[in-house]
């Protein structure tokens, strides 16, 4: 297991977001929570991050306890996160977005610096396209796809994706998680927290679902995408 | 219009091969040496002082360019600055006059260190909280500094305290000012500053002092912009959940601003009460971390020659228009007032907020077009 998490436990003020969640992301997969709003994922994301305080449990990565240890100390681990909605720098050019990406690194000047924002561009030929335009003037999908890409910059061995697909157009889902498959298939280990169910199933090799702050079905993606109580709740009961 | 006008006249200078580039900043350079004793009219304050209003002003652009650290490049409102200017001032007040003797030099860096660490200080737990209630809690330590310096005998208490040490002179040669015989220049042989006199009289080597520690200071706030820590600031004002993602330790570097902008306000309060030799609590009032505030915001918080600018204005206008004598203020609430309407930017707005605006324009434009072509097709 890359990441491992036990028993996990998070609070805002008296409220319980997270109840004792167990699971684990086995390094190279996509592993996916899929939930309604208010489930818990963006918390559980958040936690993982370091961004917030855990109550109880643990979280492990590659066997050592980083429960305590502050986000930007993940970030050198290789734990990068792409956030929900807008996490981009809204005065930033896309290209200053995908350098503050690679903030951790001290490579910032060499040609593994280079080959990585091709990789970006490759990935995502729109970013190229606006190298120099302001994030904040951007279309949310463009957004998105930044956020991704600035993820993507500090090299990471797990990267944590947070709705990536949230307010896209039909079109440019499809895309996002292709992408995403890719960027999985060129060797990062993903962690997708997501509400399009269908997609998220299709793509992932293991999946949770996650229901007012506790996992309440877990399995492979396809296992997850044939049962019928899934399907009924998260499919429209039928894919 | 004048946003385009004016990022035209950057692009033409920026255009300019290095040697001319770099005569254009000497000239400059030696332009504003010069200016005192130059005594342009117009330019010139009637009534005050010239020189000594020229140092003013080079007071307020180091606290404008200390200040615009920690509110235009690290996003912090810090509506209590004045409290580092006033420790800057009083800890060289102390220790060249009040509780010791040392020379000023020495006094200097001890003021300025003091300084970093109450900043550090003020900073290590009230950095935790955010937006507004930074600018409550900093308000509060402008205000606490003041009222101690009023309170404490061993501070001088309301009375303050006097003969607060000037810098060692070096009496080399004497310069003799101009005088204007309506636009006709005459080099005045009665009228002249001595290279280099910390008097009471003549206060243009003060200026001199103060125009060398602003030009030092622009060298290093654009070093320190460019640099990693420049990044890191900036990604913190702008989202600084993103910031911590990104590996920036957001703490850390607000920490970093807040003790930059601190150890910039001490300097600037050392110099001011040596020029000034009295200090006392009147000098520390809340206004000035308001108009300091001003200078930064006016200018265009995040652009170093915006804050610049908006210190001259701040410091100098009044001075200018003394003439007018109370009318003065009101005349400066009017002018701040039409400044925050038309140009809410500031004057002179950092790069990214003009590159921001232009896009927004042409992406209108754009808009626009294809909309005009939709309908012609249709039509």
């Amino acid at each position: 297991m890359l990441l491992e998490v036990e028993g996990l436990c998070v609070n805002y003020g008296h409220i319980e977001a997270i109840r004792d969640i167990s699971f684990g992301v086995p390094e190279g997969t996509i592993t996916t929570l899929i939930g309604a709003n208010g489930a818990g994922k963006t918390t559980t994301l958040k936690t993982l991050s370091g961004l917030r305080k855990v109550r109880a449990g643990t979280v492990k990565f590659e066997g050592r306890d980083i429960t305590s240890i502050p986000p930007y100390e993940r970030v050198e681990m290789g734990i990068s996160q792409s956030p929900e909605g807008r996490g981009i720098f809204p005065g930033m050019t896309v290209t200053e977005n995908l350098d503050m990406g690679a903030y951790v690194r001290r490579d910032r000047k060499s040609t593994a610096y280079e080959q990585d924002l091709e990789r970006v561009f490759t990935l995502f030929p729109r970013l190229a396209e606006r190298r120099q335009q302001v994030a904040g003037t951007m279309s949310g999908g463009e957004q998105q796809m930044l956020a991704i890409g600035r993820a993507l910059m500090a090299r990471p061995r797990l990267v944590l994706l947070d709705e990536p697909s949230m307010g896209l157009a039909p079109k440019l889902i499809q895309q996002i998680f292709d992408i995403i498959t890719e960027i999985n298939q060129q060797g990062t280990t993903v962690l997708l927290v997501e509400q399009n169910a269908a997609q998220s199933l299709k793509r992932a090799h293991t999946a949770h679902i996650l229901e007012t702050g506790q996992i309440v079905r877990s399995g492979t993606g396809a296992e997850l995408a044939g049962d019928e109580a899934v399907k009924a709740a998260y499919l429209g009961g039928d894919v | 219009m004048t946003n385009k006008s004016s990022a035209g006249f950057r692009q033409r200078i920026i255009a300019l091969p290095k040697p001319a580039k770099i005569a254009l900043w000497v000239a400059l350079a030696v332009l504003a040496y010069a200016l005192p004793l130059l005594e342009p009219p117009l330019i010139s304050t009637p009534g005050t002082d010239f020189g000594g209003v020229l140092f003013t002003v080079t007071v307020y652009c180091m606290v404008a360019l200390g200040l615009n650290i920690v509110v235009g490049y690290a996003g912090l409102l810090d509506l209590g600055y004045v409290g580092f200017y006033a420790i800057g001032a009083y800890t060289a007040a102390i220790l060249t006059s009040f509780h010791a003797s040392w020379p000023l030099l020495l006094a200097i860096p001890v003021a300025v260190a003091v300084t970093m660490v109450s900043g550090v200080l003020l900073g290590a737990p009230t950095l935790r909280v955010r937006g507004d209630y930074l600018a409550i809690v900093t308000l509060g330590f402008g205000e606490i500094i003041r009222l101690t310096a009023v309170n404490i005998e061993w501070l001088g208490a309301a009375k303050g305290i006097s003969a607060i040490q000037r810098p060692p002179s070096i009496e080399l040669f004497e310069i003799p000012h101009l005088f204007w015989d309506g636009a006709v220049p005459l080099v005045d042989p009665d009228d002249t500053t001595t290279f280099l006199e910390f008097g009471v009289l003549d206060q243009i080597p003060y200026y001199w002092l103060g125009l060398t520690v602003v030009i030092v200071l622009l060298f290093a706030d654009r070093l320190i912009k460019d640099s990693r820590v420049g990044r890191a600031w900036e990604a913190t004002r702008e989202d600084e959940d993103a910031a911590e993602l990104m590996g920036v330790p957001t703490f850390r570097f607000k920490l970093l601003a807040f003790s930059t902008g601190a150890f910039i306000g001490g300097l600037a309060g050392a110099l001011y009460a040596s020029r000034q030799s009295f200090i006392n609590p009147m000098s520390f009032l809340l206004l000035f971390s308001i108009l300091f505030l001003a200078a930064v915001v006016v200018g265009g918080q995040g652009n170093r020659w915006g804050v610049i600018v908006g210190a001259i204005v701040v410091a100098y206008l009044p001075e200018r228009f003394r003439e007018f004598s109370e009318f003065r203020v009101l005349v400066f609430g009017l002018a701040l007032m039409l400044l925050s309407s038309f140009r809410p930017e500031g004057l002179l707005p950092p790069r990214r907020t003009v590159r921001a605006k232009q896009l927004e324009h042409e992406i209108e434009a754009l808009e626009e077009g294809q909309l005009e072509e939709e309908e012609a097709a249709r039509g």
